[in-house]
């Protein structure tokens, strides 16, 4: 008999969404019924995973597992995608896309994260991926009468339906070439001198790149951030990435294991052409949410750079740096969202102009935020960057870590733009005055983490460290 | 002594500012917000005129050491100062009050902002001087680019949007690499407390490099020609008290920089890079003065002056004699209180004609006897005259230098020459002459506040000109070991090569 224990969160999400769907379907308007059920479903898998976070073990002839590494993701990943729909509800009702698939079409795509990350196996791995991009794919579109909606949707969905379909060719060359679909005896059988493995190696890494947006597999990232209505371009900037990252991380450590030095040339790359990136890209643009997103490729590009060392010290950083990349991202959406100006949303950089007299907190919240994405001591952006650098430097990749170094430079100029905007140039029109409780306890929270996290900085990773060691 | 007074001299600004934050904002509260920050940094300036007073003069080493586990397992947070450290930390306490009081007059929107990025600022700096630890440093370091930023850019003048950009990016380009440096020691030595490092010593084929990122740092922050441009930008745009603690503390940090890391950390490779040091100086000394000659504005005279001073300082500390690095710093220090007083007394005319341009004065000493007198010292105090303390620092510096080098000592020599040439005919086109223009009739001479400051800041300059004693005797100790300590490694490093 097996130990069903393990796949608990799973089957309460599962179970939980189809009766949140018939719920929905049979109430009139149920669009706030259902959101408040999916608060209840997150906090209570968060219990449940708390729960079992240090139990261990696989399921399914070992085409699952669990373990407590697997578990902070998923902490990780209901814990953005809690504060993701606290902080997004007003635009959401504001934008009239209060539908009650909308919360749902997201738990089904965390669904699909946690079997993607939990997944030890090919077959089960990719069905994952797919659950969650399906998801992703709709709420892209969600806003149906907009016209940029509809088209990043469609753009993420050829494009992504691409990568899958590289993704699979991978798949099925490393089935061929080693005979099993599952990481741990891919492993065992793999064989160095054969090509064919580096070949479903590459494709396999290539179809990842595309799903945490790095470069060069970048090219839907701005248009579908910009297209899709805001508050799900925030749950794409927060919770994916979390999950591709984790998914990363799996596979260069069990399948790819023996391989380290192909994969490695790669990711450095990817890394180097991220950061480079992240920062030139984002150095034109006004629109606030094309800058997130290239500001996001030039993140990944640092947390890649954490695990192209292929050392336990270079994931747990890449780990942290992710994690505290969540808490600025959740804070940057946080300020959009209270970027209103006659009941529109505004999405241009210059609506930012003179903020901080008008509304100096907000101007104090975001100067704290851009400084830390800069990666400006002595906040947690600092920390995380520095973490990174660390493990980058300890294997004595000199040239990824200058480049990376000086990257910063490049994107603190953007940063500090908008700190311009908001700080150095005159008033335009002020902004709607908004009050709701789950941004601002949002903001207050990411600001409060990233202004104190200098006084214990080493406390994520010491976590981080322990799980990626088991 | 159990009372952890570095830590407490460094927090109580920040504290002060997070005071200010939440005082209560009514019509009135000018008044309480600067009260409050006064009274924090004077409280400050107390407590550090105690801890130089309780400081062991002839005592080898570090003093008032605060350790604490800080990332776990590799960084701790240590503090500690010696005889180069506290001087900086009395003159960063000094320096703030005097910004506080001279904003009150001139900074006229969002006063309580304004305090509030100086008293951080000041945190980060005090916090540069005691930190024993390269981590903590860096981020000290750093961190007050945050502060200097926002004054330059909210409160400077019509190009401050640029000035602020070249200032923080220069700065940060320069410092990224002493981070990659800073790094790269921990892994070749296994820790970053520098009085460890001294002790474990850094292999001499990686000090070259390291040497050029902690350089690439210092340079730009010092600045050193060719990476000085965006210092004059910054000085003309950031407000009066802006300034004020850029040329007096800001600057001052590259120095500290270069005697306490680079020469203690990479002694081969600071003898190997003395002819470096000694063109850029000397290029710096006489360009800049020549540059300065032919500026319009005050306060972009005055900058490229601190250029040259500057320039004095580097080649003073890199001739590795007793005279010329006691002489660094005393010329840094004396720097930082006669750039203070410049820049004060261009904001003095400046908030009264708001004009910085030389072209619109002239014969001010009719209708402002008292700023003309108070000006004066100070011009004379900065080219150099014997009994202001301009002149201690210059001439140990020389003294030290001849020792080196013969050309070396004239070219330097020609720069105070052309310093006293740009200062002078500054002082005769702005005091000096007939007061022809109507505009400046009505002037007002110093007010309370403006003549306190001034005063005092005068009666300093010409005390450490007569006794400089009181600053030398408190470096002695610390500069006799830096040198010490610096010969030995050379001599060790020639015993290997043969």
């Amino acid at each position: 008999m097996e130990n069903f224990d393990l796949i608990i969160p799973e089957i309460f999400l599962s179970l939980s969404i189809f009766l949140t769907l018939l719920i929905g379907v049979f109430f009139k308007n149920s669009y706030n019924l259902v959101t408040n059920l999916t608060y209840l479903i997150i906090v209570s898998l968060l219990l449940i995973i708390f729960n079992s976070f240090n139990e261990s073990g696989n399921l399914f002839s070992n085409s699952f597992i669990t373990n407590s590494f697997i578990n902070f993701f998923k902490i990780l990943i209901l814990l953005g995608t809690l504060f993701v729909m606290l902080i997004t509800q007003n635009f959401i009702k504001d934008t009239k896309i209060n539908y009650f698939e909308y919360p749902l079409l997201i738990l089904f795509s965390v669904l699909g994260m946690f079997f993607m990350i939990s997944s030890n196996d090919l077959m089960s791995f990719y069905l994952g991926l797919e659950l969650q991009s399906l998801a992703l794919y709709i709420l892209a579109s969600f806003d149906r009468d907009n016209l940029k909606s509809n088209e990043s949707g469609l753009k993420y969905f050829v494009l992504s339906a691409l990568s899958s379909g590289l993704l699979l060719y991978g798949c099925s060359l490393l089935y061929g070439f080693t005979g099993s679909t599952n990481f741990e005896e891919i492993n065992l059988k793999m064989e160095l001198e054969n090509t064919g493995t580096t070949f479903a190696m590459v494709f396999i890494l290539v179809g990842l790149a595309f799903k945490v947006s790095a470069v060069p597999f970048h090219m839907w990232t701005p248009d579908v951030y910009q297209g899709s209505p805001s508050s799900v371009t925030s749950f794409f900037a927060v919770v994916p990435k979390v999950a591709g990252i984790a998914i990363l991380i799996r596979f260069v450590q069990i399948p790819f294991e023996q391989l380290i030095d192909q994969w490695q040339n790669i990711l450095v790359f990817m890394s180097i052409a991220s950061m480079i990136l992240g920062a030139v890209a984002a150095i034109g643009q006004t629109n606030i949410k094309r800058l997130i997103a290239y500001s996001s490729i030039g993140h990944i590009g640092y947390a890649l750079a954490g695990i192209s060392t292929g050392t336990v010290t270079g994931y747990s950083s890449s780990i942290a740096y992710i994690s505290v990349y969540v808490i600025m991202n959740l804070g940057v959406f946080s300020c959009i969202f209270l970027m209103k100006k006659d009941g529109k949303y505004c999405e241009d950089i210059k609506d930012l102009a003179g903020t901080s007299k008008q509304n100096p907190l907000l101007a104090i919240a975001f100067l704290i935020i851009m400084f830390s994405l800069a990666g400006i001591p002595p906040l947690a952006g600092f920390f995380a960057k520095f973490y990174v650098f660390m493990s980058v430097i300890e294997n004595g990749m000199y040239t990824l870590a200058i480049i990376g170094l000086l990257s910063t430079v490049i994107s603190a100029f953007y940063y500090l733009r908008i700190i311009k905007i908001i700080y150095f140039d005159d008033m335009h029109k002020p902004f709607d005055h908004i009050k709701n409780l789950g941004i601002s306890t949002t903001l207050f929270l990411s600001t409060v983490i990233l202004i104190t996290f200098f006084i214990y900085p080493s406390f994520l990773n010491t976590i981080v460290e322990t799980l990626v060691i088991n | 002594m159990n009372f952890p007074i570095l830590s407490s001299v460094t927090l109580l600004p920040a504290l002060g500012a997070l005071f200010i934050l939440f005082s209560k904002s009514e019509k009135n509260e000018n008044r309480n917000v600067i009260n409050l920050s006064l009274f924090t940094s004077v409280a400050n300036f107390i407590l550090t005129i105690f801890l130089w007073h309780s400081f062991d003069k002839n005592f080898v080493g570090f003093q008032f050491v605060e350790e604490q586990n800080w990332i776990s397992g590799f960084i701790k947070f240590k503090f500690g100062i010696d005889g180069i450290s506290i001087l900086f930390i009395v003159l960063t306490a000094f320096i703030t009050p005097i910004c506080i009081i001279s904003c009150v007059n001139s900074v006229k929107t969002r006063l309580k902002e304004f305090l509030i990025a100086i008293l951080i600022l000041e945190t980060f700096m005090i916090g540069v001087f005691c930190s024993l630890d390269l981590v903590v440093f860096y981020i000290f370091f750093e961190a007050g680019l945050i502060p200097m930023f926002l004054i330059i850019g909210i409160w400077g003048g019509p190009k401050r949007v640029y000035a602020a950009f070249k200032f923080f990016l220069f700065t940060l380009l320069g410092s990224v690499l002493m981070l990659v440096a800073i790094i790269s020691i921990y892994w070749i030595t296994g820790t970053t407390d520098i009085t460890q490092i001294f002790e474990i010593k850094i292999p001499v084929k990686y000090q070259y490099i390291l040497w050029l990122a902690f350089f690439s740092s210092f340079a730009v922050k010092m600045p050193m020609w060719p990476v000085h441009t965006w210092l004059p930008d910054a000085h003309v745009e950031a407000p009066t008290a802006g300034s004020v603690i850029l040329a007096a503390i800001l600057l001052k940090m590259a120095g500290y920089g270069f005697l306490r890391f680079s020469i203690g950390m990479f002694p081969v490779a600071s003898e190997y890079f003395i002819p470096l040091i000694f063109t850029l100086s000397i290029i710096a000394i006489i360009y800049t003065s020549l540059v300065a000659l032919m500026q319009e504005d005050m306060k972009k005279l005055i900058a490229y002056s601190s250029v040259a001073h500057m320039g004095f300082v580097t080649l003073g500390i890199f001739t590795f004699t007793p005279q010329g690095i006691e002489g660094s710093i005393f010329q840094m220090i004396s720097h930082g209180l006669i750039s203070a007083a410049l820049f004060l007394c261009v904001g003095v005319l400046y908030d009264r004609a708001h004009s910085r341009l030389i072209s619109s004065y002239g014969g001010v000493v009719n209708i402002l006897p008292k700023y003309s007198l108070v000006f004066g010292v100070f011009m004379l105090s900065a080219l150099g005259l014997p009994g202001t303390s301009g002149f201690v620092g210059e001439f140990l510096v020389l003294i030290g230098v001849f020792q080196k080098s013969f050309l070396v000592a004239i070219l330097a020599s020609v720069g105070i020459i052309l310093g006293a040439a740009y200062m002078l005919w500054l002082y005769k086109r702005v005091v000096f002459g007939k007061l022809e223009k109507n505009e400046l009739k009505e002037l007002k001479d110093l007010n309370f506040s403006e003549g306190t400051v001034l005063f005092l800041l005068m009666a300093l300059v010409l005390f450490f000109g007569f006794y400089p004693n009181l600053i030398l005797d408190t470096i002695h100790t610390s500069v006799e070991e830096l040198i010490k300590n610096y010969k030995q490694a050379i001599i060790f490093n020639l015993s290997v090569i043969k």
